[in-house]
């Protein structure tokens, strides 16, 4: 799973949204169907690679997010593998609607590709940081939600996401973050990954989360707790068997991701268990507040979605066994 | 239903007006069953909507998504009863499915649904909320464009409707891209829920607004059938830029209580009003889908 020679005191560093956009420009290669739609925010979510490659192929809606979200539907109908990119929050709480009925309603072949989301754009404030995206794309029926880890894992959900014809969300970041996962590591869309095993409870985590998880077993291993860690990339389809499986192999569950406390991936696997294996939960996530401006590592230290929290977390999670 | 479905391109302007028409018992009928639904948007919009799908339309209802078939996207979705009847009696669904609009398990939906969940052949995807449309045609007429297809693209729009900023996104969007296989047709009747359109928001000098954003305007009786068939022919001659039909109509046209009058935005007509509706809108040589006041 890991890079080879993996160093965690020394992970390579990569923004994901590279991995989106060096995926685009591949894709645009072998694939003439794939069309990407500009929302005045090109440069920063990288879709400038593709568009000075392929001129033809990307055509610019201004700041209209909403527009951008029909334009995209329409060139579906069309036949185009449309990717409609911008910042999480204008990815999906301004075209809300537009999303909900011309895309998901209509089960439009639309890749909606969000960059800068969660609390790591920082300085930005709490106005751009994207931490209800999750759950308002999960709640749309037809939707497939993805949260990658690193810029190769985003690099291979973008190449996947065109096998599926179907309404994708796809969630990635502006900021450099390790990018630690292999580039030969396979992505299988809707199976989560065990990236590692142990026996005292399992963390199931998404996106950036992935990584200060990997930490915090690191940290757990040194006081005796052999915690697993999974790589719930997909959101939607939720993959049940291996949160079933973990609830019964390690008798309790954390999950941790820099979104929401409700309804983002830590609702998706309370629901889950819920119904299928009650086990206890702790759930590492942003306390139903918004952000504010900083640096992503001071964010992520205040609103309680840093490593340490997840030790914490796995703590309280063991002695409600 | 028509006697010559294989050749279904209506040239003679009296049978044209007579299907049109017809299309609007069929819409009286449609709601005096469903006792819900909006008769006026729909009244209005008949004499369009015939002029498109009996003479202008490249289409085939045997084969509803025919790879070089013209686009027809309704973005006011509120006014189906008159695209439902269109498409029955275009022979796109059984006349008989008429009785079904929205009710439960059926395929006429309040607003129209896409295929694949409750859908009509013939509809390309939802609408009902409003304004979305637009962006819509303008995705598909760039997409036709870049494999250069030769489909036109066609998008009804309500006056009301411009309310909604998207559909200023899609015209810039529309006129930046110089989509010339793209028309919309603006259903200019002035009415809207709450009142008239210009106690709403006023919404003039439009012409010169579409101009502004670089489409190709052109102005239309809404109810003049020659003049909507010719005005549609320049529509889709225009070249290098998009081109709007404002289609001057009259809300409730055809039924004279109902007429100009945006109080029949959103409602059907009670028994009452539905004999008297029909008795203005004479009957035709087609024939009623029901005879709803049989029994009574
Ligand atoms: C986004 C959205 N907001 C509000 C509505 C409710 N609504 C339905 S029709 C309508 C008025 C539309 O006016 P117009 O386009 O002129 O249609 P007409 O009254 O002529 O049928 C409104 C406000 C809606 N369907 N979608």
């Amino acid at each position: 799973m890991f890079l080879k020679n993996f160093d965690i005191t020394k992970p390579e560093l990569k923004a994901s949204r590279l991995g989106f956009a060096e995926a685009l420009v591949d894709l645009g290669k072998t694939n003439p169907d794939v069309v990407v739609l500009g929302g005045d925010v090109t440069g920063s979510v990288k879709t400038d690679l593709f568009r000075d490659a392929y001129p033809d192929r990307f055509f610019s809606v201004g700041v209209a997010e909403q527009d951008m979200m029909g334009t995209a539907a329409g060139l579906a109908l069309a036949g185009k593998i449309p990717f409609a990119s911008t910042y999480g929050e204008f990815a999906t709480g301004r075209p809300f609607d537009q999303i909900r009925q011309s895309i998901a309603y209509s089960e439009m072949n639309v890749k909606i590709c969000a960059s800068h989301c969660g609390l790591t754009v920082g300085p930005d404030g709490a106005t751009h940081q994207s931490l209800e995206d999750v759950a308002i794309m999960r709640v749309l029926p037809h939707m497939n939600v993805i949260t990658p880890c690193d810029a190769n894992q985003t690099y291979k959900v973008i190449l996947k996401c065109v096998e599926v014809n179907a309404p994708f969300y796809i969630r990635f970041y502006r900021d450099n973050s390790p990018n630690f996962t292999a580039p030969d590591a396979p992505f299988e869309f809707g199976k989560a990954d065990t990236l590692i095993d142990g026996n005292d409870c399992t963390i199931m985590a998404s996106g950036l989360l992935v990584w200060e998880s990997i930490l915090a077993v690191e940290d757990l291993y040194k006081e005796g707790i052999n915690a697993r860690l999974v790589n719930m990339h997909t959101i939607k389809p939720i993959d049940k068997e291996t949160i079933i499986n973990c609830a019964k192999e390690t008798g309790c569950i954390v999950t941790a991701e820099d979104h929401q406390k409700h309804s983002g991936l830590g609702g998706a696997v309370a629901e889950v268990l819920a119904q299928h294996y009650p086990a206890p939960v702790e759930f590492v996530a942003v306390n139903d507040t918004f952000g504010e401006s900083g640096t992503g590592k001071e964010l992520m230290d205040k609103y309680g979605i840093s490593c340490k929290y997840i030790v914490e977390a796995v703590k309280r999670a063991i002695k409600r066994k | 239903m028509f006697p010559n479905l294989n050749n279904p391109v209506f040239t003679n302007i009296d049978d044209l007006n007579e299907i049109a028409r017809q299309i609007r018992r069929d819409i009286m009928n449609m709601l005096l069953i469903s006792k819900s639904g909006h008769s006026g948007g729909p009244l209005g919009m008949a004499d369009v909507f015939t002029a498109l799908y009996f003479n202008k339309l490249n289409i085939r209802p045997e084969e509803p998504y025919k790879k070089d078939r013209d686009f027809v996207f309704l973005s006011i979705g509120h006014i189906a009863p008159v695209w439902y009847a269109t498409l029955a009696r275009r022979g796109y669904i059984p006349l008989d499915e008429l009785k079904t609009l929205r009710k439960v398990n059926g395929r006429l939906q309040g607003h129209p649904a896409p295929l694949k969940t409750h859908g009509v052949p013939g509809v390309e995807i939802a609408s009902g909320a409003l304004g979305q449309g637009l962006s819509i045609a303008v995705g598909t007429a760039l997409g036709l464009r870049l494999d250069k297809k030769p489909n036109h693209v066609y998008c009804i729009c309500g006056d009301g409707e411009l309310n909604e900023g998207q559909l200023w996104e899609a015209m810039m969007t529309a006129g930046h891209h110089k989509t010339d296989n793209l028309t919309v047709i603006v259903d200019r009747n002035y009415c809207q829920i709450d009142n008239r359109t210009d106690k709403v928001m006023e919404l003039e000098p439009l012409a010169d607004k579409w101009r502004a954003f670089n489409f190709e305007v052109l102005e239309v009786d809404g109810h003049d059938m020659q003049a909507v068939l010719n005005c549609i022919d320049e529509a889709k001659a225009v070249k290098g830029k998009p081109s709007v039909i404002l289609a001057y109509t009259k809300m409730g046209r055809g039924v004279s209580f109902m007429e100009d009058n945006y109080k029949w935005h959103g409602v059907p007509p009670n028994d009452e009003q539905g004999k008297i509706a029909l008795a203005e809108l004479k009957p035709t040589k087609y024939g009623d889908f029901v005879d709803y006041y049989a029994g009574k």
